[in-house]
């Protein structure tokens, strides 16, 4: 989609609670949007995808390649090509720890939100049933060599799911 | 019109996080950021001239096994806020109620079976019709986050979304 190379950071992972995913990206009532997917199987687990407000506008304007600048609001087809990406993000990494585990996986049709941080990041995690205040989630970066995004992918695992795909691994939490 | 910006250097404004609560008297301000799903509660007793605000996740503490934060739930987070509120001079035939949030956040999802919102918004009025508080006003359900701030120096209750100017409840 993109016949661009997206550079990801080699993921890190960790126990965090709502407060520091909302220190990552700025503050409370910062705009952003968030890309939430569901992910099925063996290992149930949530996706998200994070980007600030600007983040989003830039990685729009570079998919449908205008110049940087050119979007400032969220339309439905900056929505469409947000959960797109989305999509292929999820897949690509679903398809990885598919292969290397044996669990199938698939993911739901993305959801979208566009307001304040904290709002869209709790909402994510309330309706998709976690109901923690504090996730592990395996995050990632990514970057692109002459666009700076301020966004992150992450995935949180379901009770119980860290454990099976760890076990299928040999390995033991 | 009021300016939040202009506050005196009297009066400070304590943030309520997610899944917690604060209490406070006049002058002071209560602020809570960023209700998606989730619920702002505010008692207020306008004659003791002391308040009070609740940030909850979810509607029932009972449908968990280790509900130990009773600040994340509207039955046990209302129950909290009350016995607190009163405990710092409100009178239970006095407080009345002001709440927000409440959305639901995302397009795309394909059922409503876990509007989370809108049982928290139920959760919440079911709680306060049991202490027999009176729910004055609300900003509740829609699909956008809200800021809901509580000012005890002038008992009055706002709630800002973005692009807003702040609106009193």
């Amino acid at each position: 989609m993109l016949n661009k190379k997206i550079n990801m950071d080699v993921p890190t992972a960790g126990v965090i609670n709502f407060r520091e995913i909302i220190e990552m990206l700025g503050s409370e009532e910062e705009k952003a949007v968030c890309v939430n997917l569901s992910v099925k199987g063996d290992a149930p687990s949530t996706v998200l995808f994070l980007l600030s407000e600007q983040s989003a506008f830039v990685l729009v304007d570079y998919l449908m390649g205008r110049e940087p600048g050119f979007t400032v609001e969220m339309d439905e087809m900056a929505e469409s090509a947000l959960q797109e990406v989305g999509n292929i993000l999820t897949g690509s990494m679903l398809n990885a720890l598919s292969t290397m585990t044996g669990l199938p996986m698939s993911s739901s049709v993305p959801a979208i939100a566009y307001d304040m941080l904290a709002a869209v990041l709790s909402a994510a995690l309330l309706e998709r049933g976690y109901f923690e205040d504090k996730v592990l989630l395996i995050e990632t970066r990514f970057y692109d060599v002459n666009v700076v995004l301020k966004g992150y992918f992450m995935l949180i695992p379901a009770e119980g799911s860290l454990e099976k795909v760890f076990h299928t691994l040999g390995l033991n939490l | 019109m009021i300016n939040a910006g202009l506050k005196s250097q009297y009066i400070e404004e304590f943030k309520v996080g997610i899944a917690d609560w604060k209490v406070t008297a006049a002058p002071h301000h209560i602020i809570t950021l960023g209700l998606g799903s989730c619920v702002g509660i505010v008692l207020l007793d306008i004659k003791a001239r002391v308040g009070g605000m609740v940030h909850i996740m979810l509607p029932d503490s009972n449908q968990f096994r280790n509900a130990n934060n009773p600040a994340k739930f509207a039955d046990t987070g209302i129950a909290l806020l009350l016995k607190e509120t009163m405990k710092i001079g409100a009178r239970k035939g006095s407080i009345i109620a002001k709440i927000a949030g409440g959305a639901q956040m995302f397009k795309g999802y394909n059922s409503s079976l876990l509007n989370i919102g809108e049982r928290n918004v139920n959760k919440t009025r079911e709680v306060l019709e049991g202490f027999g508080i009176p729910l004055v006003s609300e900003d509740t359900g829609g699909h956008v986050g809200r800021t809901l701030i509580l000012q005890n120096d002038t008992q009055k209750v706002f709630v800002r979304t973005i692009g807003n100017m702040l609106k009193e409840l």
